[in-house]
């Protein structure tokens, strides 16, 4: 063992991260710990810092200073293919999808990638069986394999929320980001898309953004609130419910 | 029984969507069978035709980057011109066997395209069109007032090409031109095709639809534009040498900037990511660029200009896509099955 | 030394007329986010007009310049009201589509109606000849020329900075959406701007009739160098489009004197580079 095992447990670890845009600092130092396994929510109010926070985690921001450590490893310089390739996926507040591609397509090009399978050939789409078939086993766990061959952007708006899920767990992500899956979804669809992620195994690891209390305290089992660029508390969704530092960030006071 | 009730069923559901999208269907096998019959027309002009083809060629080589990748390029004649100078050389310098000079010509012009790729990869927009523009007047600049090593505007001489396969003779009529231009059209139409159909073609498509996601997909987006500039440039490279071998010439107009906004336009009437707009657009474009010179020499270019403005106004996808809108209406009406 | 200042000097005056031709197309591309290629031509259409006017009429030359002005500044605003504004929310290239096939069409008229020889200019006798300034022999038109560009830079400079229309300008420059919002009739602003932008093209082209020839083909001459002073100067700012005009005036000049045997090539290095460099362009901002 080279790892004590308080490290190995953890999956997502950043150490003092430092942001700011121009003068305008988001973070200070923001230290924050995710275990394997956990089904984490981020919360807080608008302006917090937490779509920042998780496009700093998979690279699509870098840090002024600090680091972002995934399974021990130090990430914090690699590109963001290269942290999706290490495990690290995450989906978008607003969707970002392949629109005039249907969603067996949007689907397979994601198996593909992660595979390594679409570099330059002649060799035919139709010639990867197996993908195309877990393509559409991932259609069907989330009910949209009648949707397989529509345009995804005629697709109704809860779908193409689900398809953008689907296509980040088609990466088998160790580490999955959801910036505010249910974002523009009924309560009703919002419960039908945590109950299907609940059902995940538990390699895959959770951080989430959501601001639906109701979802978050139903689903999350560790939930960390975020207010003015700092890490306010991180604890189980019971205590946080309890807190009343939390009631004083929310209600100002 | 449904196509989805088992494991097995939507995999082979799946399976044959894919399947389907490569399948030759009879409009296309009609249209090469059409191309091919032009040749025993009464009166044919052959030497128009086969400017067809390689017009085709090179429109569906922009086709790759603009319609798949969505990266246009205002300088697509330089790597025009790479071929055609190539197969030049060779022809001039003793390599006088044509499909070997050929490949070797799409060969220089990928690297040159793949280098390229590797150029613009981080820009867009403007600046991206400013840069392809750029790039073109610059080859255009050298290779114009080089007139000791290129002939300057009066272009290479001397240029040998041996018969095809050592029977077919290059003659004046345009017969073993037409026959050379259109199977070396066919052969590398149905390479990019199958690449196109390939999952690197689907990376293309989802690169140009939305970027952002590719990278989050772990896609080689960057890797991906060079390669698909390379691929483009070799096909254009193709069709330039297929113009210096079938006319025994090459001339600094080979890779100007009026053959790179000729292009354009043929591939935006045609219709861009489609493989055939190019083809349909080059039919369209030399004929009636034929027919209006001879009608009059001096006003044409009006002509053109107003096809490109009604085309850009009200069939914004170009014609080929208009048409199979229209007809992909016409057969829900009448209740056929897809 | 004095031959260095002389070329200098000459493509100072040059790069003052590319400014001119190019700055509505700078200004356009700023605010609409719009490709006007159709600008070179709306500086051919201009160079016709006083070609017109003078030979027909025997409008005095001075007296041409503001007819100019307003002919193109109209024409222009027809072909926003009819054409362009449609186009606006369209990708960059459909609009190169668009705007190079109304140049095509642009130089099949002019040749209709005028021929496609170069047209005969005939300047006021105290234009023409050289005069001494400070020890140089300097062409009179050329310092004409700067005068009326440097006057013409200011107008525009202040015209945007101090009045209420420029105000509105910048605003939508800025920010379309936002500029909107706020109650601005983007419509209005979009249209006026065209109707300045379009006639300072033809004034262009009115001024350089004499000094760099006038034809149909002028507008696919000179296409190319409104693009790059455009591109390298950074869309939308006025102080960019006028270095980037000069910068380009006196490398051309330059490099023709000098370096005759590199023609363009210099010029197209330059920008491919810069654009690479920094593709918002030397004063642009980043997008």
């Amino acid at each position: 063992m080279t790892e004590t095992p308080a490290s190995a447990d953890l999956v997502l670890e950043t150490r003092d991260l430092h942001m700011a845009f121009g003068g305008l600092v988001i973070f200070e130092r923001m230290n924050f710990t995710l275990k394997r396994g956990e089904r984490h929510a981020i919360i807080g109010p608008n302006g917090a810092g937490k779509t920042t926070f998780v496009s700093l985690v998979t690279g699509l921001l870098k840090p002024k200073s600090g680091a972002v450590m995934f399974e021990g490893r130090d990430v914090t310089r690699l590109s963001p293919q290269e942290r999706v390739k290490a495990g690290m996926v995450r989906t978008f507040q607003i969707n970002s999808l392949f629109r005039a591609l249907n969603p067996l397509e949007s689907v397979a090009l994601a198996l593909l990638e992660r595979e390594g399978k679409a570099h330059l050939s002649l060799r035919h789409v139709a010639a990867e069986k197996e993908l195309i078939g877990e393509a559409m086993e991932l259609l069907h766990q989330f009910g949209l394999e009648r949707d397989a061959y529509a345009l995804t952007e005629a697709l109704p708006y809860g779908k193409q929320r689900l398809l953008e899920i689907v296509l980040a767990l088609a990466l088998r992500p160790k580490l999955l980001l959801l910036d505010e899956p249910a974002a523009g979804l009924s309560t009703q669809q919002g419960h039908e898309v945590f109950a299907r992620l609940a059902h995940l195994p538990d390699e895959t690891t959770i951080l989430f953004i959501e601001h639906d209390m109701n979802l978050v305290f139903s689903y999350a089992d560790v939930v960390s609130v975020f207010a003015a660029g700092a890490l306010v508390l991180s604890d189980t969704p019971e205590n946080v419910r309890k807190s009343p530092r939390v009631r004083e960030v929310y209600l100002g006071n | 029984m449904s196509a989805f009730d088992s494991p097995q069923n939507r995999a082979a559901s799946g399976t044959g969507y894919f399947a389907s999208l490569s399948r030759w269907n009879i409009f296309e096998i009609l249209f090469w069978l059409a191309l091919a019959s032009l040749y025993f027309w009464p009166h044919a002009d052959l030497v128009l035709m086969s400017q067809i083809f390689i017009w085709g060629l090179f429109a569906m080589s922009l086709d790759v980057l603009l319609g798949y990748r969505g990266i246009p390029s205002l300088g697509h004649a330089a790597f025009f011109g790479i071929g055609a100078y190539v197969a030049g050389y060779c022809g001039k310098f003793g390599w006088t066997e044509p499909i070997s000079a050929l490949v070797l010509a799409m060969l220089v012009a990928a690297g040159v395209g793949w280098l390229t790729g590797k150029l613009v990869q981080r820009v867009a927009g403007v600046a991206l069109l400013m840069v392809t523009l750029g790039l073109n007047l610059i080859l255009y600049d050298l290779v114009h007032r080089s007139t000791e090593i290129t002939g300057g505007d009066d272009g290479l001489q001397g240029i040998v090409i041996d018969p095809v396969l050592g029977l077919f003779r290059f003659d004046i009529f345009g017969r073993t031109a037409f026959w050379y231009a259109l199977i070396v059209t066919f052969v590398l139409f149905v390479a990019t095709r199958a690449i196109i159909k390939s999952p690197f073609g689907l990376a293309l498509t989802g690169a140009r639809e939305n970027p952002r996601r590719m990278i989050m997909l772990g896609a080689p987006v960057e890797g991906d534009v060079s390669r698909a500039f390379a691929l483009a440039a070799a096909l254009a490279g193709a069709s330039g040498a297929l113009l210096t071998q079938t006319t025994q010439f090459v001339a600094p107009s080979s890779l100007s900037f009026q053959r790179s906004a000729d292009v354009l336009v043929i591939l935006i009437i045609g219709g861009a990511g489609r493989l055939y707009g190019g083809f349909i657009g080059a039919l369209i474009f030399l004929f009636l660029r034929d027919w209006l010179a001879a009608i009059s020499p001096v006003y044409w270019y009006f002509w053109i200009g107003l096809l490109l403005v009604v085309v850009v106004s009200f069939f914004r996808k170009g014609i080929l896509p208009t048409i199979e809108d229209v007809y992909t209406r016409w057969r829900g009406r009448r209740g056929a099955s897809p | 030394m004095s031959a260095v200042l002389t070329v200098l000097f000459n493509g100072i005056a040059y790069g003052f007329l590319l400014f001119i031709m190019s700055v509505g197309l700078s200004v356009t591309l700023g605010m609409m986010n719009f490709v006007n290629l159709a600008q070179a031509s709306f500086s051919m259409f201009g160079g016709y007009v006083m070609v017109m006017a003078m030979q027909w009429f025997g409008v005095p030359f001075l007296l041409t310049l503001p007819l100019v002005f307003l002919v193109i500044g109209v024409l222009s605003v027809v072909m926003e009201r009819l054409v362009f504004r449609h186009f606006y929310n369209t990708d960059d290239l459909t609009q190169v589509l668009l705007t190079i096939g109304l140049v095509f069409m642009s130089i099949a008229t002019a040749t209709y109606f005028w021929g496609g020889t170069y047209q005969r200019i005939d300047m006021p006798p105290w234009l023409i000849g050289q005069r001494e300034i400070f020890g140089l022999t300097l062409e009179t038109y050329r310092i004409f020329l700067i005068v009326i560009g440097l006057a013409m830079a200011l107008a525009l400079i202040l015209g945007l900075e101090r009045t209420r229309f420029g105000a509105m300008v910048r605003a939508c420059v800025d920010n379309r959406r936002v500029a909107g919002a706020c109650g601005l009739n983007t419509g209005l602003i979009f249209a006026l701007t065209f109707a300045v932008g379009g006639g300072l093209a033809g004034l262009g082209g009115a001024l350089s009739a004499n000094l760099l020839g006038l034809d149909p083909n002028f507008p696919l001459r000179y296409l190319v160098y409104l693009l790059i002073i455009v591109s390298v100067g950074g869309m939308g700012t006025i102080s960019g489009t006028l270095i980037a005009g000069i910068a380009l005036g006196v490398a051309d000049v330059m490099g023709k004197y000098y370096f005759p045997q590199f023609g363009g090539f210099v010029i197209y290095v330059l920008t491919v580079l810069c654009m690479l460099w920094r593709p918002q362009g030397l004063m642009g901002r980043k997008a």
